[in-house]
């Protein structure tokens, strides 16, 4: 078999295929529900119910998708400019350290100069453990997708140490916790009484401004063409490094924003448990999103709902709520496949 | 006669195009076979069809009255045909032996058999005279010894059709004359050949009978005995191309000097490269591929940046040397290799033309100005004549000629202080190449000092004021085209006669 | 004084070897793949899916041998998934092994909690014992640290000098090395580059899938969450320092088990003055070092990463 490169990518095309992919992995976690003994109809009901069929789900689920949205804008900068950052979690997470550093109690600032003070620095956390790995990519050619997976290690591990020292709540019972951020630190509740916070606000004008950036700037530009092709934008003058090394910045300030967001919008404080890899989805959710800004909203939502409604659904009918992360996957996989049918036709001779 | 090899009827599709279309032709045993055409004329699809590259739409190839099946480079191979390709097909990491024994043992054998491959590939290398070290790991070898390489391989495998594909590119003329007499060795050992080119002389001078491909139809098959290269050329192009003629020109000041330049990249070597270069004038560098040539360009281009020595541009020494410098002193630069260094494929015209001026021009305050770069491009696409769909066009889907043209409309927008021009017309057709030299012959006429690097020494001695030869990193002097000939260059390009300049007074 | 004497301990060196056991299984595999010119990214999945298979099998009352087997089996099933996405569709080797590692690892945990739903403390099954080989155990220091082993870490050695007489010495492993260096040569001499590198690829998982076993099979008794811990991603590191040599990558991965080894018994030693977690990272900065240290000397294969498209050249 042989592929060769359609000349036309056509409406239906682009469209459908994803579509279809979307089916594929519904097909493939139908099969696998079946296993268990329960009907697979019965199964995505209750999870479309439990993720979007009362108010109460619907904000559970923009609440989950939040931090997606700045992890999976975090992926979709880094490899549009072909930098394979794996290491948002690790970003995140310093995002949070950041946050719990500065927001406890040590600047007692009014909100107005909290908020962007921690914004910034939880950002610029993010963005300084991803520069590492870059650093290391364009000095010494070390593949950064080893270095920022081994970081997310490293660095997991050091928020534990901090949890268990330095950062460790006193009040805490001993749990590996720190103390709650200042109430000038938190995120307003969207609704009074609910848990989505401002932070989702935040997460869409962060999309926003991605998409201005990706369309309109010359950074924009400057980052995919040194993804298509680093040679020829050397050639053309292109400072290679440069933009490496911005869209390092970028992608993880946009990683410790999620954080941040964590923190101060919904948990309050940090702990170990705080992303139960929200990194690694944000990769499934750019992908889906096919690296688009705004389409990184949807496919945020749509990773989040497969996951509140797997939560939701594996209390009622028993089956196990990895089915969640199984579909994820399967629709990763199925995505990137979909987007290269988008652009050549296989030819079985 | 009877045929070892023939093709009945091949046609072969891609999209819209037809590369090839109904395509008969018979090889004789003990024959040379010339398959002319230009570039494009699907003289290597054909080949790759029938080594099973690819699959033929339609028509069928017997190799000795029998089928060969499609698509199967194995099929190809058991049957006698040896392919050696335009672009060598070795593994450079791996050894001489290993190259030509892959493939040719059982994968379930739990043992390769050294020795034996060893004694059998220095008896074929006695025996043809192709000598080369079994041992030798192929990236340290020279162009012309990777050739012999490729060549035992198809001996290795007791080929008995032996397919060239424009062999000669990277050849001196006396090594290329050197492989026309090991050509006639082996016809007389009773194999046969398929020598694919698109040079007329080298055709009529090792050739027993020539085919000639014109827009994918075979459109003449003639015995060389009798033919002239007039007929051919007419056969080969189908109409004439008005080949553009330098008008005399007195040069100017001098815009480009190179004083003692050395640089490493690998093991490609500049060593003390002196070099000036002035308005109007048009230096042509000759060479055989891998002398340093690229490295050279590369230098002047900004993407290398030399160890030692100074590159001035008109009367600064430059300091800092980057592409973005180069561009900022108006050197307009042509790369070698369109695809990988040229143009970005995926993207499209319009940001393909902005991508060496996109900070200037076209943006305000970080904000690209999309609208004024579409409206560059369109200018691009209509004063160099790009065929394509429209700005929006990804640039992948061009011909080569076109890519070119667009790279020309890029570059020399801005009206260029120097032209470096790297295998401006590698595998372009006739009509594309012609153009190509049109435009380097006005930027000549408007002033620029053009560097033209090439492995084409018809192209260099048809363009060229004066020409200097890259021999092992080092450069000769520069000599008047109408004082060398092309036995000169030849020999030069092989080292011998071949004198190293340290440094000119370029005051 | 204690820290040096440690050094000199046959626990210490059982334990390295214990600890380097699985890697090397896993670093082999990783080499296989990308000396065919496949990254597989999959490891860190394709091992959990080893480890959770292999512990299944014995666990529903199969031999453990044959649980060994059912991890290579689950490995080159999902070896052949990936090659299959990567090799003839092309698809990006970074994005597609990063979802078959999520892939795998979500699926053995669904397994796992669709066959056990309620427990509380994992199942446990009676694994491999170390087997001491005669008379070489008993010479002083290295015999209790080389040869009273598990079986299975016999298995990691001897696969070692295969792999090596398999690249090396044999037409296959010629054909592997090629496609890797450069597929156009490996098509030209009638090679099928497709199959080459999926056979490759699929071999490549099934030591992967056997290095997952050597965990619950061997080094435990159970299954449970987490367990690969980073390992795929150390074996990754790992063939970048052994230069993609099998004697190298098992040598790498020796020291690389000895260090491991070593800071567990420093960290008993340290008490609670030094944080363990300080210890448990200096694995994986050791592994990030060993990449920036060899980064610039190693002979990578040329076609790593780079899609295959027939005829384009």
């Amino acid at each position: 078999m042989r592929l060769e490169p359609r000349e036309q990518q056509t409406v239906a095309l682009s469209f459908g295929l994803p579509m279809l992919a979307l089916i594929f992995s519904m097909a493939v976690c139908a099969g696998l529900v079946m296993l268990s003994g329960a009907s697979p109809f019965q199964v995505f009901g209750l999870m479309i119910k439990g993720a979007m069929g009362s108010q109460f789900a619907l904000l559970e689920t923009l609440t989950r998708a939040t931090p997606l949205i700045f992890t999976g804008l975090a992926a979709a900068v880094a490899f549009r400019a072909k930098l394979w950052n794996i290491g948002a979690e690790a970003q995140l997470y310093i995002g949070a350290v950041m946050t719990a550093v500065l927001g406890t109690g040590l600047l007692p600032l009014p909100w107005p100069l909290l908020w962007p003070v921690l914004m910034f620095s939880a950002m610029l956390g993010g963005a300084l453990v991803l520069s590492i790995p870059t650093l290391l990519k364009t000095r010494f050619g070390v593949d950064e997708v080893v270095t920022t997976l081994l970081l997310n290690f490293i660095i997991l591990l050091f928020v534990s140490m901090l949890l268990e020292g330095l950062l460790k709540d006193p009040m805490g019972l001993g749990w590996p916790q720190s103390k709650k951020v200042i109430a000038d630190a938190q995120l307003p509740r969207l609704i009074t009484g609910k848990r989505l916070h401002l932070g989702f606000v935040v997460a869409i004008a962060a999309a926003v401004i991605m998409w201005v950036i990706d369309r309109r700037s010359a950074l924009g530009y400057e980052m995919r063409a040194v993804g298509h092709n680093a040679k020829a934008a050397h050639f053309a003058g292109i400072p290679v490094n440069r933009v490496l090394a911005k869209t390092a910045l970028l992608s993880g300030g946009l990683a410790g924003l999620a954080g941040w967001s964590e923190v101060t919008g919904l948990k309050g404080n940090l702990t170990l448990d705080l992303s139960p890899g929200f990194g690694y989805t944000g990769i499934v959710v750019a992908m889906l999103a096919m690296l688009h800004p705004l389409g990184v909203i949807a496919a945020a939502i749509f990773v989040a709902a497969v996951f509140v409604g797997a939560d939701a659904m594996s209390r009622t009918a028993g089956v196990p709520s990895y089915i969640a992360h199984v579909m994820v996957a399967v629709s990763l996989l199925a995505m990137v496949t979909a987007i290269m049918l988008t652009r050549y036709r296989v030819r079985w001779r | 006669m009877t045929a070892v090899l023939s093709l009945s009827r091949i046609s072969k599709r891609f999209g819209a195009l037809t590369a090839n279309d109904a395509i008969s032709l018979d090889l004789a045993k003990g024959e040379i076979l010339g398959l002319l055409g230009e570039n494009g004329a699907g003289k290597t699809t054909l080949m790759n069809i029938l080594f099973g590259h690819y699959v033929a739409d339609e028509g069928e190839i017997r190799v000795d009255g029998k089928v060969l099946p499609p698509g199967e480079p194995k099929a190809a191979l058991a049957a006698g045909i040896g392919m050696v390709h335009q672009h060598f097909t070795l593994a450079d990491n791996l050894t001489v032996l290993d190259n030509i024994v892959l493939g040719t043992e059982s994968l379930w054998r739990l043992r390769s058999d050294h020795a034996a491959a060893r004694r059998r590939i220095v008896q074929l290398g006695e025996d043809f005279g192709l000598k080369v070290h079994p041992d030798a790991v192929v990236s340290s070898l020279s162009v012309g010894e990777r050739q012999r390489v490729e060549i035992l391989k198809a001996l290795y495998r007791d080929a008995r059709i032996l397919i060239l594909d424009e062999p000669t590119a990277v050849l001196t003329p006396q090594e290329a004359a050197g492989l026309f007499d090991t050509l006639k060795r082996f016809v007389a050992k009773g194999l046969s050949i398929i020598f694919i080119s698109h040079k007329l002389g080298e055709i009529i001078d090792a050739c027993h009978r020539v085919a000639i491909l014109r827009g994918g139809k075979l459109v003449a098959e003639r015995p060389i005995d009798g033919v002239s290269r007039g007929e051919l050329a007419e056969l080969m192009v189908g109409r004439s191309v008005p080949q553009p003629k330098a008008t005399a020109r007195q040069p100017g000041a001098t815009v480009l000097a190179l004083k003692a330049v050395s640089a490493r990249r690998g093991q490609l070597a500049l060593r003390d490269v002196a070099l000036q270069l002035r308005a109007g004038e048009i230096v042509g560098i000759a060479g055989v591929s891998g002398n340093g040539q690229s490295l050279l360009a590369d230098v002047v281009g900004g993407v290398a940046v030399p160890d030692a020595g100074q590159v001035r541009v008109g009367a600064e020494v430059l300091a800092d040397i980057s592409p973005r410098q180069m561009i900022a002193r108006g050197i307009a630069r042509i790369p070698e290799d369109r695809h990988a260094e040229g143009l970005i494929g995926d993207m499209s015209i319009t940001e393909n033309v902005v991508s060496e001026g996109y900070r200037g021009r076209f943006s305000r305050r970080g904000l690209i100005d999309w609208g004024n770069a579409r409206t560059f491009a369109e200018t691009v696409i209509r004063d160099y004549e790009v065929k394509c769909p429209g700005p929006e066009a990804r640039v992948r889907l061009l011909s080569g000629g076109n890519m070119q043209k667009l790279i020309l409309g890029r570059v020399m927008a801005e009206d260029p202080v120097v032209v470096l021009a790297n295998q401006p017309t590698r595998g372009l057709d006739v009509g594309a190449v012609a153009y190509v030299h049109e435009q380097l012959l006005k930027a000549r006429a408007r002033g620029a000092g053009i560097l033209l690097i090439s492995e084409d020494l018809d192209e260099l001695l048809a363009l060229s004021d004066q020409m200097a030869v890259m021999y092992q990193g080092q450069l000769s002097p520069l000599m008047a085209r109408d004082q060398v000939t092309i036995q000169q260059l030849g020999l030069m390009m092989a080292g011998q006669g071949f004198i190293h300049v340290e440094s000119i007074d370029a005051a | 004084m204690e820290a040096l004497e440690i050094l000199f301990t046959a626990s210490l060196w059982a334990a390295a070897i214990r600890i380097a056991s699985p890697l090397i299984f896993g670093t082999l595999g990783e080499l296989i793949c990308e000396r065919a010119g496949v990254l597989n990214l999959g490891i860190e999945g394709i091992m959990t899916a080893g480890a959770f298979s292999g512990w299944l099998a014995v666990f529903l009352g199969g031999d453990l041998w044959l649980g060994v087997a059912v991890a290579a089996l689950v490995g080159a099933v999902l070896g052949l998934l990936h090659g299959f996405l990567v090799v003839p569709l092309g698809l990006s080797q970074h994005v597609t092994g990063i979802g078959i590692t999520l892939l795998a690892t979500a699926l053995s945990y669904y397994a796992y909690r669709l066959a056990f739903p309620e427990v509380t403390s994992p199942p446990k099954i009676e694994p491999f014992q170390p087997f001491p080989v005669p008379v070489l155990s008993d010479i002083p220091v290295l015999g209790p640290a080389l040869f009273q082993q598990t079986p299975l870490t016999y298995l990691a050695f001897i696969m070692v000098g295969l792999v090596s007489w398999f690249l090396y010495r044999t037409p296959a492993g010629l054909a592997v090395r090629t496609v890797g260096e450069n597929p156009a040569a490996a098509e030209a001499q009638g090679m099928n580059v497709t199959t080459v590198r999926l056979l490759a690829v699929m071999a490549g998982s099934a030591l992967m899938g056997i290095g997952g076993s050597f965990i619950t099979l061997s080094a435990f008794n159970s299954f449970f969450f987490e367990m690969t811990n980073g390992r795929g991603w150390i074996c990754i590191a790992l063939v970048v320092f052994g230069a993609w040599r099998p004697g190298k990558a098992l040598l790498g991965a020796i020291l690389f088990g000895l260090f491991d080894a070593y800071q567990l018994r420093l960290q008993q030693l340290a008490g609670a003055v030094v944080p363990y977690q300080l210890f448990l990272m200096l694995p994986f900065v050791m592994s990030i070092i060993a990449l920036i240290v060899m980064s610039r000397r190693v002979a990578y294969p040329r076609a790593l990463m780079v899609p295959y498209r027939k005829g384009e050249r």
